[in-house]
């Protein structure tokens, strides 16, 4: 199994050091995603809440639209009506949790950045059109919308920390975009 | 002497610190505050550009945005052509020089940055004039989100080194006191040297940043230059202000020929005198203030003419107070200048009847025929301007939803006035997004003003005899009166036509000063109210962008993005020349050292053909289908049925849009009984994934099918021709690769190289092949394995240069290379994938009797009689190239390559009556030569299918 | 720069939606039943009214629902989004 994982390649494993360099965004590869499409009344949606989540109120609680559930690391982040991207650290295996419902392993279609800081709205605000401020959009809050030209799944996870979906094949592209839309910022770290 | 018409103190200047610029090579001070034209006036240089067609000498004739003359083309920094002298604020090193007319870009590209954000606010207040920071304040202190955007460097508007006092105080200590007040508010962001440049649906705006500019070499470079703002706001105050017009006389084009508030401007924001000796002409109240300030900040007053007949009023008791008389009923004929072109003197008479001209020595023409508010926002935004006799000018008519207009824009020219009505509307707009709250601000105290009357619609003084081709409507296009004048000779009644007709309004400017003006002319001369002629329509953008800011950081390598898959770096590694497909960057081919196209092709082709090669097939659209109907859902989609597969089997498919034309195919495989794995075009994934979703959503909601892409999650590497068995087979030794076991068209899940895999046995170049998919985190390291696994054979990776001589060979169309949206299944070959016992999507077309046509184009093969003749895609075939014209055409070539295999060349083509023409002769015409190529079967190679068991 | 309003995600610019063209033109229940003329009524005809209009959009980039919305051709203002097979909500005059 090691010998396995040592195999694998992350989408932004050859930017990891500018990522780093700016002191604010860095690559979480390897999550464990599952994409799940069901009306969250169905019975087997239910039981999959439970076995997700500790506690009555999250078991019953699958995301409402434009939010996810989860206190980290598992999350689960509302896409549309009765679809959901079930989330959890790399290596979690859910299947058997997702019997009987239609649930994808998609872990190895997206990669994540994680934006940290006071300068991470900003930086998004950048090439995301929809409304970030923390009266519209707060931790807990997810959408799928447009950053860049790259389409994405942003998801709010603590006051000034954003995670960024962006599937393997966008990811060069958009790290390199937030790279160049970060430069000020990080110049003004460093100031 | 440096700096010869600065006064000796006052102005929004810092005159503890000097800047040298350069202007028409030569060199000449100035202090931070300035702008070129204030500095250049400081200088005494009075000529700033020339007209574009007449070349006459032009100066400043404006202090802000309405500028129609100074443009320059600056020099230093990235330079820029065609920038505005009263907006470019002076630094240390700046190189400007003068116009006529257009600039020219630099030769160097510009590596400044340029930068896109987008912004949300319940309002945007536009200008911070008196009127927009009542607004802000009035809106920020709710808690509102405000946005305060104002083109100029700092907020105030025409308060800015005003005289004006707001409660009992000079205004500019309101103005310093507001902007601390808006700073303390933590979600009111004011944006300086921020020009809305225009207003789209839905309160939809965009602004252009300044950032840096007025840094010059000083600037970072890491900020970027220019900032794009994309601002969505709940509500919108238009403070905008109001833009001086002039009046039009004879020779009014003069350098020292200037807008009278512009010119007191230039003597108390800037601390300049604008000229020594002035006559004053105007036709409203603002015109005497005008001189009032000019007199006040010393210069001399040589003649106030007013064209109106009226008397008293303060600002006529002012005067009068200074020793000035205006001269009521008075107007400008003409201008004398000196050599330079320069103006000397004024001649004066009387606007009525034909007086005698009287010729004062001035050197300064400060003209003002009124304000005309800036309405081009309110327009933008689907508001249609009405003429208001009252304010003698267009002001906005009916009031638009979400958008507010206020102070001079809404024609309220009365400083408590404006004051109290930007209050009024900041304070509703943000009731109205944000629930407002807290204490309504009032406004400040002001001083009341008489009036001496109402303003005057006065366009033109001049002398009966007075030469049209003098009178300049237009100055940055140098169209005068006679231009107008054959225009409604020509029968034109529309300001728009008369706007083309003679250019007038149609340069950077927009004609902001004299638009008005020309639609007052153009009345008079047609004898209708001026109301009825009506405003030219206002579009953005309000001011110019540079192309640079609207690209922001999509540019080169960010311009669209680059997708890439797992084993891209491999592919550099070995050399990859690169092809984009769609937004992917495919490997195109491999070239060895000191091979061309040609010849890597020729080698790889050889190499699928003969022995073992490799290709990357990670793009290939992939969608995961699950669900009790998929099968089902299947056969409506695709042309062939999907519900009789079995489980670990594969079957390519064609799917057709309604009209019955070829959308897509690929191969899907049934994993699962209810569960299908989908492969589309690499170009058509999202399409495909978009189509499927539609029918689901909108048409068949009772099928039970989720659709999932999984392009993303694996990556694919096809082992391709007669050695590829063995290698999969070293690559995956549990697994049985015997052509028993595993047969074409199937599919096993195995450990590849350790790697749990599932692994495709298809097709498309007719070898032997496998399809070896893993997720995508692998890909790299399948990559790499395969290789090892394949070099004892010699594998040899391929790009799509081969991929496609290969499936060409086969007569494999690429859905939108060989189709174009015109093509049914049977057009192109692909009869036996269609079903005619089940309904599909398209099928009901395939009867219509325009798809049953038996001269439809159709595909077929074609063999140039040249074997070495290569035929361009997109050739067109007929039967005589030189027959009479229009030579009918009978089709088009689609897809043209060199074969290894056939040891020539060959290609696909569309023809009307496909192989009826089978064995005739074409001409396959491209760039006016003819090749003649024979029709052939569109399958070249193992027509019987032979090789593909290995 | 159109604002939709979502019925799912709320407003968002148009860029991430798919214009669907005109609600309400359902697939034929039995496309061979159709003549000629009845199935080219279906594939090619459609209503380009001045005013009011019930049509469709596609939140591609979003939570990739079909839903139908009655927009102003004129103005572009949007009275109401509503879901398919249901019939739009009282319209503006
Ligand atoms: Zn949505």
């Amino acid at each position: 199994m090691a010998d396995l994982l040592a195999q694998r390649r992350s989408p932004l494993a050859h930017l990891a050091g500018e990522l780093a360099a700016t002191g604010f965004m860095r690559e979480l590869p390897y999550l464990s995603s599952y994409e799940v499409r069901a009306d969250p009344a169905e019975p087997a949606m239910a039981r999959l809440g439970a076995a997700l989540f500790a506690g009555p109120l999250l078991a019953a609680a699958w995301p409402t639209a434009g939010r996810a559930v989860g206190t980290g690391p598992r999350y689960a982040l509302w896409c549309g009506p009765g679809w959901y991207l079930v989330v959890d650290e790399p290596g979690t295996t859910l299947e058997s949790a997702m019997a009987g419902l239609p649930a994808v392993d998609v872990s190895a279609a997206r990669t994540v950045l994680e934006l940290t800081g006071p300068f991470a709205r900003d930086v998004l605000a950048h090439g995301c059109a929809i409304d970030l401020h923390p009266r519209a959009f707060g931790p807990g809050s997810c959408a799928q919308t447009h950053l860049a030209k790259a389409q994405v799944i942003l998801h709010q996870t603590a006051t000034a920390t954003y995670r960024v979906f962006v599937r393997a094949s966008y990811a060069d592209y958009l790290a390199r975009w937030l790279l160049d839309a970060a430069v000020e910022y990080v110049r003004r770290i460093d100031e | 002497m440096s700096q010869p018409f600065r006064r000796a103190a006052g102005g929004r200047i810092d005159r503890s610190r000097t800047l040298t610029f350069h202007f028409e090579g030569r060199a000449y001070e100035a202090h931070p505050g300035d702008t070129l034209s204030s500095a250049l006036l400081a200088n005494g240089v009075r000529v700033v550009a020339r007209g574009p067609y007449t070349g006459r000498p032009r100066g400043t004739y404006g202090i802000g945005a309405e500028e129609p003359n100074a443009f320059v083309q600056v020099d230093s920094g990235p330079g820029e052509p065609m920038v505005r002298a009263t907006q470019l604020e002076v630094y240390d090193g700046l190189v400007a020089r003068s116009l006529a007319g257009k600039g020219s870009l630099g030769e160097e590209p510009d590596d400044s940055r340029y930068d896109k954000t987008w912004a949300h606010c319940d309002v945007l207040v536009v200008g911070a004039g008196p009127a927009g920071l009542a607004a802000a304040h009035a809106a920020g202190v709710t808690g509102a989100r405000v946005i305060l955007a104002d083109e100029r460097p700092e907020p105030g508007g025409d308060l800015l080194g005003g005289r004006a006092h707001l409660d009992g105080r000079p205004a500019m200590d309101w103005v310093t006191d507001l902007r601390a007040r808006l700073a303390g508010l933590p979600e009111v962001r004011v944006l300086p040297r921020t020009t809305v440049t225009g207003a789209y649906d839905g309160n939809f705006l965009v602004a252009v940043q300044r950032r840096t500019e007025h840094l010059g070499p000083a600037a970072p470079a890491h900020v970027a230059r220019q900032r794009l703002w994309h601002i969505r706001a709940g509500q919108v105050v238009l403070a905008t202000g109001a833009h001086e017009r002039p009046i039009l006389f004879p020779d009014n084009d003069r350098p020292g020929v200037m807008l009278a508030a512009a010119a007191a401007g230039y003597a108390w924001r800037y601390g300049v005198l604008p000229g020594r000796r002035a006559v004053v002409a105007g036709a409203h109240d603002g015109a005497l203030w005008a001189a009032v300030d000019l007199v006040d900040a010393g210069v001399e007053l040589a003649a106030v003419l007013d064209a109106r007949h009226l008397a008293g009023g303060q600002a006529h008791r002012a005067l009068r107070d200074r020793g000035v008389v205006v001269a009521a009923g008075h107007g400008v004929v003409g201008t004398d200048a000196d050599a330079d072109g320069v103006l000397t003197a004024a001649w004066v008479a009387p606007v009525d009847g034909d007086g005698q001209a009287r010729r004062i020595a001035c050197d300064l023409l400060a003209t003002s025929g009124g304000w005309n508010p800036a309405v081009h926002l309110y327009s933008q935004a689907g508001g249609r301007p009405r003429w208001s006799d009252d304010h003698a000018a267009f002001v906005p008519g009916d009031p638009l939803p979400a958008v507010a207009c206020v102070g001079a824009a809404a024609g309220t020219f009365d400083l408590a006035d404006a004051l109290a009505e930007g209050a009024e509307a900041g304070w509703q707009a943000a009731a109205a997004t944000h629930g407002g709250g807290g204490e309504e601000p009032l406004p400040p105290a002001t001083d009341s003003v008489a009036s001496a009357g109402a303003p005057a619609a006065c366009w033109i003084t001049a002398r009966a005899d007075s030469p049209p081709e003098t009178i300049f409507v237009d100055l940055q296009r140098d169209a005068t009166l006679r231009d107008v004048r054959r225009a409604v000779g020509a029968g034109m009644r529309a300001s728009e036509h008369v706007k083309r007709f003679t250019t007038a309004g149609t340069a950077a400017d927009q004609g902001r000063t004299t638009g008005v003006t020309t639609v007052g002319v153009l009345a008079g001369l047609l004898g209708l109210p001026v109301g009825a002629v009506g405003t030219t329509t206002y579009r953005p953008p309000y001011a110019p962008i540079s192309f640079a800011l609207l690209a922001g950081r999509d540019r080169g390598r960010l311009l669209d993005p680059e997708r890439r898959t797992p084993m891209h770096e491999r592919h550099e590694a070995d050399g990859a020349v690169f092809e984009n497909v769609g937004q992917w960057k495919r490997p195109w081919y491999y070239p060895a050292p000191g091979e061309d196209l040609d010849q890597a092709v020729l080698r790889e082709c050889r190499a699928a053909r003969e022995g073992v090669a490799m290709m990357d097939v990670s793009t290939l659209g992939k969608i995961d289908l699950r669900g009790p109907d998929v099968g089902e859902f299947l056969d409506r989609v695709y042309t062939n049925r999907f519900s009789t597969l079995r489980v670990g089997q594969c079957r390519y498919g064609v799917m057709c849009r309604a009209d019955g034309m070829v959308f897509d195919d690929g191969v899907t495989a049934r994993l699962a009984p209810d569960r299908y794995h989908m492969t589309t075009t690499t170009g058509n994934a999202a399409a495909v994934l978009d189509w499927l979703d539609e029918w689901l959503q909108t048409e068949w909601p009772d099928l039970r099918v989720s659709a999932t892409s999984v392009t993303d999650q694996w990556a694919a590497v096809a082992v391709v021709g007669p050695g590829s068995r063995e290698v999969l087979r070293r690559l995956a030794p549990s697994l049985d690769v015997s052509a028993e076991a595993f047969p074409f068209l199937t599919v096993r899940d195995a450990t590849v190289a350790g790697i749990p895999a599932r692994v495709f046995r298809i097709s498309f170049t007719g070898e032997l092949s496998y399809e070896i998919n893993v997720p995508a985190w692998y890909g790299l390291a399948l990559w790499d394995a395969v290789a090892e696994a394949g070099r004892p054979a010699g594998i040899t990776p391929y790009g799509t240069e081969t991929m496609h001589v290969l499936r060409a060979e086969k007569g494999f169309i690429v859905a939108g290379q060989d189709t174009d949206g015109t093509v049914t299944p049977h057009d192109a070959g692909l009869g036996w994938a269609v079903s005619t016992v089940k309904p599909f999507i398209g099928g009901r077309s395939l009867a219509r009797p325009d798809t049953a046509r038996n001269d439809r184009k159709r595909l077929v093969g074609l063999l140039p009689a040249d074997p070495s003749v290569v035929l361009a895609e997109g050739a067109q075939l007929v039967v005589d190239a030189d027959a009479p014209t229009p030579v009918p055409m009978l089709g088009h070539v689609t897809s043209s390559y060199r074969s290894a295999a056939l040891g020539r060349s060959f290609a696909l083509a569309l023809v009307a009556g496909g192989l009826t023409h089978r064995g005739e002769t074409l001409q396959a015409v491209d760039g006016g030569q003819a090749h003649p190529v024979v029709v052939t079967e569109p399958v070249f190679y193992d027509a019987e299918g032979a090789r593909r068991d290995g | 720069m159109l604002s939709v309003p979502c019925p799912w995600c709320g407003p968002r610019d148009e860029t991430e939606f798919r214009y669907g063209g005109q609600a309400h033109v359902a697939y034929p229940a039995d496309p061979a039943a159709c003549s000629d003329a009845e199935w080219a009524g279906y594939l090619f005809m459609r209503d380009n009214p001045k005013g009011w209009f019930a049509e469709r959009w596609f939140h591609s980039a979003g939570c990739r629902r079909w839903f139908n919305a009655v927009r102003h051709t004129v103005t572009y203002e949007f009275a109401a989004v509503y879901a398919p097979f249901t019939q739009p909500p009282g319209v503006p005059s």
